[in-house]
């Protein structure tokens, strides 16, 4: 085949991205072009207006209309508070008083002398953006958001559920072959993003979320651990508004599967650092992997922003992972690419490399569809 | 073109996930498939343009055929002087294929649980329910919008002539979301309304110019009544023939093609209504993809589509998993295996969609789960094909689609004559029996069916080749596409494993007969080679049915194939229970009758 397009995930040490971070309704954007930013940092903020509520003061006090002014205890504008008297009147010289409470917290936003009505409104909603990533403001786009640039490590993972999160990252394994369980995690995990090795344990994301822990990367994952915690079964792959208090990251897939080496590798070296995740993935065509971006901003990658996908052509040479079973989960460079179709165990006639895994140093036969091109 | 005059043909088809082309010529006065090529479908960033997976798929087809038909990013046409280039270039698309939707309506357990059941009953999932009182706020609402990118939007709300705030701040919110389709940027959201008629003019000019707006009946018109069908329909047809053909790139696809695209379903459910009218068949035809699977029937007169948006073999694979639950998967698997295991594969596949089953264990994990996309797709059909009687249509919005009149489904599968199925995971299955089993197991044909699969799935281009050249596209697809696999002869009713079904008695041309008896739970394959008939007199046991009547004695001509003569002594529905110690064993046996798989893998032997 002339071109054999393998899309694959990003696992890259150093390189350049840029985040796009607007608001979901016009507002301001509080930062300029060139600003150096941390990820908490907010970059836009909106106001939405608060609900209003009307309270029929006139009937109420059984007063008329043009009367409800000279009875109000608050005055347009005035903030109030739940149950805060907002009118008073007395009657039969002062025997019978009553009283019109509040019944939100916010400000008395009219009185009307024609019907009588106030208007209060709830406190306006602030609407915030925040950077996601440490790094520079490189585009503002007025009233909608920026661009942010950044340097430093992007990690993409296969799968993941709940959304943008920031921590620092701690390793909670020693070896990618292990599995993350409740007893290696602890309070003083606490805003760290852990990584695990090749699995981790329904208890290990209880004890997480119980412990304060932001988010969790991990090889593989059981599908039951994932229905468990979320309380339901994934129909399809559309995640990242899951709020279960932690985001996590799967970066091979389902089963206990080693976690690449290098990613693995790279993690421990970058364990310390600041790093932001996303765990929101969209497996469909127009797809959206999550990810751990750690910021590197010391350091200056080469070149322009990249994309976020690795697309390219498999050739004799290129370092591949094998993504289903047999060998899930191996890693291996391609020795050859026989044109002719050749016939797999399950009888299936496709076309095929031929690849050395690391660990044996053997070759292996494998459908070309079976495997992803890899990228440090 | 005068038809006469094309003498190469290019055709592709450009799914979800893999992109197919063909090639076709005239040699020796007759149209014939000369070469297959195929490469991934490239909707997806990088590329986010379906053109480069057309190029690369024809690209192999240059190789296989030894001839050039690209210059750089182009196809050439007409066919150039040295031999380079086809005569005519034509193309089928369902790469956008999947139906994700978002719903609106103004209460939520009234008009926004409504518009959920349209859409799911139009095959769609339910990303998000909005209402005005789901408790969310304006910007998490839009936010959720944002983030979710759905294929459609179905807006609802109010009864006819009610109050017309509400559902007109729906609508502001939906504008201020801004939706943007999740593929390219070149079309419009499609956005349904079907809520209050009075709010119909102020819908239009909030989201007239932001959506791909379409109107029609208020699914709630009034607070008693529930009228889903137009919104439902609506939903249905704007899938096939927007959302599904869409993907980045489209619009460049379009300028290369000789005629306008078609939509996959479209183009096969002409061929399957070519072929029941050539033979005056009753037919069902079904095209299983990664995203969806198709469902086609021809029942006297009256053809009725359905595509199940969320049923297919990698995208929507997880979906099916949920939609069938795992012990109906569990079933059909031949090997003892444990719930986690099927689960996280399924899983996998759903993550890598593109990967393909290297190991026997992988292949026959994916065909049980397409016995049950295939079920559940003509559940949905049998559902679909109610009270549609009489005229050959594609349903309309204005079609009230009320259910009056018959709820029984016409699809009659003992009054069925063919059944073809489509699509990789039968196409492709490494062996013909295979396909069979799978088509037989899920369908439950009754009395005497021919089976047929598509060779290497090529029904697509045909379909669309049939619009412009119906001689080349008729013999190709007689002579190059669809493989006989033979007859399945199946009884109607139950009784006790080891109990007789039925017994035929079978003569073969040149007189030579021969008698076979079926129990009950069994399952035979008898040698029937392509080409060749029998005349098969079947005597169904007491409390059986072959179509007369039970016990009643059935005379017919069956057809051999690839596969042979099968016959289903297993009863309808075929009782084969998740939890039956004996599960495993029923499997291997079927499986072993028809020589599905090698017998030599230690799965089947250990």
């Amino acid at each position: 085949m002339a071109h054999a397009y393998t899309p694959g995930l990003r696992v890259s040490e150093l390189t350049i991205l840029r985040k796009e971070r607007t608001l979901p309704l016009k507002g301001e954007v509080v930062v300029k072009e060139g600003d150096s930013l941390r990820a908490d940092q907010v970059v836009a903020r909106t106001e939405l207006p608060g609900n209003v509520h009307s309270v029929n003061v006139a009937n109420l006090l059984s007063v008329l209309p043009d009367e409800v002014p000279s009875k109000m205890e608050k005055k347009e504008g005035d903030p109030v508070n739940l149950d805060d008297i907002l009118a008073r009147s007395s009657s039969l010289f002062g025997l019978f008083k009553s009283v019109v409470k509040s019944p939100i917290a916010g400000k008395v936003e009219s009185v009307s002398h024609v019907t009588g009505q106030v208007l209060l409104r709830e406190p306006s909603i602030p609407v915030e953006v925040d950077a996601y990533v440490d790094g520079k403001v490189v585009e503002v786009r007025p009233g909608e958001g920026v661009v942010l640039e950044t340097h430093g490590a992007l990690i993409q993972g296969i799968f993941g559920i709940g959304g943008e999160t920031f921590g620092t990252i701690e390793m909670a394994v020693t070896s990618p072959e292990e599995i993350l369980d409740a007893g290696a995690i602890s309070a003083q995990h606490a805003g760290k993003i852990l990584i695990g090795g090749a699995m981790v344990t329904a208890a290990a994301l209880a004890k997480a979320v119980s412990s304060g822990v932001k988010g969790i990367v991990s090889g593989g994952i059981d599908d039951a651990t994932i229905t468990a915690f979320l309380g339901y079964e994934i129909g399809v792959a559309i995640t990242g508004n899951e709020e279960k208090g932690l985001t996590l990251v799967i970066t091979e897939g389902f089963g206990r599967i080693r976690m690449a080496e290098a990613t693995f590798t790279l993690f421990r070296s970058l364990a310390g650092r600041k790093a932001s995740m996303n765990g929101a993935t969209q497996i469909r065509a127009g797809v959206i992997r999550p990810e751990v971006v750690v910021p590197q901003l010391d350091r200056q990658a080469k070149g322009g922003p990249v994309s976020e996908i690795v697309a390219g052509g498999l050739e004799v040479g290129t370092k591949v992972r094998v993504i289903r079973e047999p060998h899930f989960g191996r890693l291996g460079r391609v020795v050859e690419l026989p044109a002719p179709l050749e016939k797999l165990t399950s009888e299936t006639m496709v076309r095929v490399l031929r690849v050395e895994l690391e660990g044996d140093r053997k070759q292996h036969v494998l459908p070309r569809a079976n495997v992803e091109i890899i990228e440090h | 073109m005068d038809p006469s005059k094309i003498r190469t043909i290019l055709a592709t088809d450009c799914g979800s996930t893999t992109t197919k082309a063909i090639l076709i010529e005239y040699r020796d006065g007759e149209y014939r498939l000369i070469v297959r090529g195929e490469a991934p479908t490239t909707v997806e960033a990088p590329f986010e343009d379906v053109t480069k997976g057309v190029l690369n798929a024809i690209e192999e087809v240059s190789e296989l055929a030894g001839r050039k038909f690209l210059d750089g990013d182009t196809i050439i046409t007409p066919k150039r002087p040295d031999g380079s280039g086809a005569d005519l270039y034509v193309s089928t698309s369902s790469a956008g294929g999947g139906l994700q939707m978002v719903v609106a309506g103004v209460v939520k357990t009234m008009t926004a649980e409504s518009a959920e059941r349209a859409a799911l009953g139009a095959g769609a999932i339910v990303m998000d329910a909005l209402a005005s009182n789901d408790g969310r706020l304006p910007h998490q609402q839009i936010r959720r919008i944002r983030h979710l990118r759905p294929d459609m939007i179905l807006l609802s709300g109010g009864v006819d002539g009610g109050s017309v705030g509400h559902v007109v701040k729906l609508a502001e919110i939906i504008a201020a979301a801004d939706p943007r389709p999740r593929l390219g940027s070149t079309y419009k959201l499609p956005l349904i309304y079907a809520g209050n008629n009075k709010a119909a003019d102020e819908v239009r000019v909030t989201l007239g110019g932001k959506t791909d707006l379409s109107v029609v009946d208020n699914l709630r018109p009034i607070m008693e009544r529930e009228n889903l069908g137009p919104a439902r329909d609506k939903i249905h047809d704007l899938f096939m023939e927007h959302v599904m053909a869409q993907a980045p790139g489209y619009r460049k696809l379009m300028e290369w093609v000789g005629v306008p695209i078609m939509p996959t379903p479209g183009a096969v459910g002409n061929i399957i209504q070519t072929i029941a009218k050539q033979h005056g068949l009753n037919v069902i035809g079904v095209d299983i993809g990664g995203a969806t699977t198709d469902v086609f029937s021809v029942f006297g007169e009256t053809f009725n589509r359905t595509v199940s948006a969320n049923l297919g073999m990698s995208y929507s694979i997880s979906n099916v998993l949920m939609e069938a639950g795992v012990p109906n998967v569990m079933r059909w698997v031949p090997f003892s295996m444990d719930e986690s295991d099927l689960r996280n594969r399924i899983r996998n596949k759903m993550i890598r969609p593109t990967t393909i089953p290297h190991s026997l264990e992988e292949l026959m994990v994916e065909q049980a789960l397409a016995r049950e996309a295939l079920r559940l797709a003509f559940d949905q059909h049998k559902q679909m094909a109610v009270g549609l009687r009489g005229v050959q249509r594609e349903r309309t919005v204005s079609d009230t689609f009320e259910q009056t009149g018959s709820d029984e489904t016409i699809v009659d599968m003992m009054a069925l004559d063919l059944l073809i199925g489509s699509g990789g995971v039968l196409s492709h299955s490494p062996r013909r029996h295979q396909a069979a089993m799978m088509l037989i197991d899920a369908f439950l044909p009754e009395g005497v069916t021919r089976l047929a699969v598509d060779s290497i799935f090529m029904m697509p281009q045909l379909g669309v080749l049939a619009e412009v050249h119906p001689a080349a596209a008729t013999e190709v697809f007689e002579k190059d596409c669809l493989i006989w696999l033979g007859t399945c002869i199946a009884v109607r009713g139950e009784s006790k494993p080891g109990k007789p079904a039925f017994t035929v008695e079978l003569t073969r041309a040149g007189g030579k007969s021969e008698s076979h008896a079926v129990q009950f739970g069994e399952e035979k394959l008898i040698p029937l080679e392509l080409g060749e008939e029998a005349k098969a007199k079947i005597h169904p046991a007491k409390g059986f049915d072959a179509g007369e009547g039970s016990g009643k004695t059935v005379e017919r001509t069956v057809h051999g194939g690839v596969v042979g003569l099968i016959l289903d002594g297993r009863g309808r529905p075929i009782a084969l229970d998740p939890a039956d110690p004996t599960r495993v064993e029923k499997i291997r046996a079927w499986t072993g009758a028809l020589n599905a798989y090698p017998s030599t893998e230690p799965a089947l032997v250990g």
